[in-house]
């Protein structure tokens, strides 16, 4: 069938305004987040005398920078707190909507978006931030940009794009319990690389996306760009729609039957083609952990971190050795029993209310050996943990809970990871310095931090809860 | 936008591959308004680590880099560090998406050539000759390189891509006219 299409193909087509004949398109973007890094966009708007076009289809989210101890204003970091005030000058001058430190909407972009109904199946997204992948979790698709192009889709509310190729991953089967959303995009990116996705928009699909809940797909969707990815994409289907249904910004009524009509028709046809293939099965993962300067790094919590003598070429001997001094391992060590210093349980990977209950089953009536912070990734994520009791198991066993932002993830806002500290977290990067300079990050899933809290050490979580 | 044609000048080699935006700029120095000299920044903490380290500002105008250069984050920060540090031209087998995005944005030649570091290993002075698409080596070897028209105008003609855009207005407006009205805001976002 040569007129099957992806969803890619769909959701593309629909929003492009102008195709060149050099193969650069301008592309439609229907929602625009901003959030304070964006004060670079905004400044190139300023200095070329330009307004923003539609200020009703943009909107603004302090999360980067906000202090997660306190929502005390001021924020006593000058420079953080000139940031948020800058988003909230420039979402005053040009009438944007603002979810500023003090409202109830406020989070991090990807867990607010969503939340709102801002994040919709077909629209197109964008934000000056690589992890607006997450979106595509809903069938959107979205990606995030740089300074020069938030100024752009301010004043233009269109983008120019080339084509991105297009990978289909296929998860099959089913995973054992405690293997979770996180467990299986890091097995993803180390099959297929951090640059393996490079030039591509992912589609995820196969029985296992089917299954997950919407928090779920979006810790999928938002790790594509480790995987070197444009963007990553979940067809969108009833767990989709239920989720949707009611939220602040989402169709109502007429409406939204006009829109599920149309969101119906978006799933990749039968036999539609992608440039590239690429299948797992789910059963075959387990809780993964990273050891390395790179979420590729990922192996089985019951591996060994690589010996580089073992490795096939000079190039590659080198880069492990590299790492391995980084994060202060021995060649070839059990990753397993690994003392760490701290937990950061948060970010936009891992920071909705599902992540925080998972974490919380293994923290119930325990206690953590090392202290750790716990960020819901929402003032929404945040109100419904704590009506159901998670803070206080959260704290029960010794650990912080903080208030709603990026925090740890990145340390903007000062919570960093001591040089030298290990860290078992939930956010998306373990590059050098990430966390903070000399900070050693090792990525895993909600539960395998809760683990790894409750033994001191890197932990396989189906044993602690065994 | 500094337009781009002909370039020479002396190149450095970094070979290793995953050379992500956290390492080029990090994320506390993202807070610095743009004239803040970001060059100040570039691989602020790496230089501090390893002084033998190869790129710092001011000493090339040709970086010869690994797979996967700048990948990781959106910063367009990663880019002024480069380009505030003297660096027009990354040679690469591949980029980061985004950063190459953002380098074009900013004066900045992103070249794909596979194995770039072996090719050009020997050379500390390199000429990019960006009409003729071609890397050239002191000793005459020449390397073509394949590059986006559009994004080859705009950093020849250093073209402010927003009034470019702009010339578009009429298929742009009826473009908005006909979305579809579920695709628009259905309430405004209420606390
Ligand atoms: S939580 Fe981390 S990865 Fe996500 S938007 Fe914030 S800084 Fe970026």
């Amino acid at each position: 069938m040569s007129d099957a299409r992806t969803l890619f193909d769909k959701v593309w087509n629909a929003r492009v305004v102008v195709a060149r004949e050099d193969g650069a398109c301008l592309l439609w973007i229907d929602r625009h987040l901003v959030h304070e890094g964006s004060f670079h966009g905004f400044g190139m708007l300023d200095h070329s005398g330009r307004r923003v076009r539609r200020p009703d289809l943009t909107f603004a989210i302090a999360d980067h920078y906000v202090p997660s101890h306190s929502r005390a204003l001021p924020i006593a970091d000058p420079e953080a707190a000139g940031l948020v005030a800058t988003l909230r000058e420039n979402a005053r001058r040009h009438g944007i909507a603002l979810f500023g430190l003090d409202d109830p909407r406020q989070g991090i972009v990807h867990v607010t978006g969503p939340e709102q109904g801002l994040t919709l199946p077909g629209l197109t997204l964008v934000c000056g931030d690589s992890h607006t992948s997450t979106h595509g979790a809903f069938g959107a698709l979205a990606f995030g940009i740089g300074a020069s192009e938030v100024a752009h889709v301010l004043a233009t509310q269109t983008l120019w794009q080339r084509r991105p190729k297009t990978l289909r991953v296929g998860i099959e089967g089913t995973p054992h319990p405690h293997v979770a959303a996180k467990d299986l995009i890091l097995a993803v990116i180390a099959r297929i690389g951090a640059a393996g996705a490079v030039g591509h928009v992912i589609e995820y699909a196969g029985p296992a996306i089917r299954a997950m809940g919407m928090e779920a797909r979006m810790t999928i969707c938002n790790m594509s760009i480790e995987a070197g990815g444009r963007a990553g994409m979940v067809a969108p289907d009833d767990t989709t729609f239920a989720w949707l249904a009611g939220r602040p910004c989402a169709p109502k009524g007429a409406g939204w039957d006009a829109a599920l009509a149309a969101w119906k028709a978006l799933p990749s046809d039968a036999g539609a083609r992608f440039d590239r293939e690429v299948t797992l099965d789910a059963a075959a993962i387990a809780p993964t952990v990273t050891w390395g300067t790179s979420p590729e790094t990922a192996l089985p919590v019951t591996a060994r971190v690589p010996d580089p003598d073992a490795a096939e070429d000079v190039a590659r001997r080198r880069q492990i050795a590299e790492q391995l001094a980084y994060m202060g391992l021995a060649a070839g060590a059990p990753l397993e029993g690994t003392p760490i210093d701290r937990v950061f349980i948060g970010s936009c990977t891992n920071g909705r209310l599902p992540d925080l209950r998972a974490a919380a089953a293994v923290l119930k009536g325990r206690r953590a050996r090392v202290p750790g912070l716990v960020v819901p990734g929402s003032v929404a994520v945040k109100r419904a943990a704590e009506a159901e009791g998670l803070d206080r198991i959260f704290t029960a066993a010794g650990l912080v809970w903080g208030e709603p932002g990026c925090s740890m993830c990145v340390g903007m806002n000062g919570d960093l990871v001591p040089p030298g500290q290990r860290c078992a977290a939930t956010s998306n990067r373990n590059f050098v310095g990430r966390q903070g300079p000399g900070a050693r990050t090792h990525l895993m899933s909600p539960a395998m931090a809760a683990a790894a809290a409750v033994a001191g050490a890197i932990a396989d979580v189906r044993k602690i809860v065994a | 936008m500094t337009p781009f044609t002909v370039l020479a000048g002396r190149a450095t080699v970094l070979d290793r591959a995953n050379v992500d935006t956290d390492q080029i700029i990090p994320a506390r120095f993202l807070r610095k308004p743009r004239s803040a000299g970001y060059q100040n920044f570039l691989f602020h903490d790496v230089l501090l680590q390893e002084p033998d380290f190869p790129v710092r500002a001011g000493t090339a105008a040709v970086l010869v880099a690994g797979a996967n250069f700048g990948c990781g984050s959106s910063r367009e920060g990663a880019v002024y560090a480069l380009v505030d540090g003297g660096i027009r031209c990354v040679i690469a087998p591949s980029f980061g998406d985004i950063f190459a995005g953002n380098a074009a944005k900013n004066g900045l030649l992103t070249v794909v050539l596979a194995d770039a570091a072996a090719l050009l290993g020997g050379a500390d002075r390199l000429t990019v000759d960006l009409p003729a698409q071609a890397i050239i080596c002191p000793d005459g070897r020449r390397f073509a390189f394949d590059i986006d028209a559009f994004r080859k105008r705009c950093l020849i003609e250093g073209l402010d891509d927003i009034g470019l855009t702009l010339q578009h207005e009429a298929a742009l407006a009826a473009f908005e006219r006909g979305l579809p009205s579920w695709a628009l805001l259905a309430g405004s976002p209420a606390p």
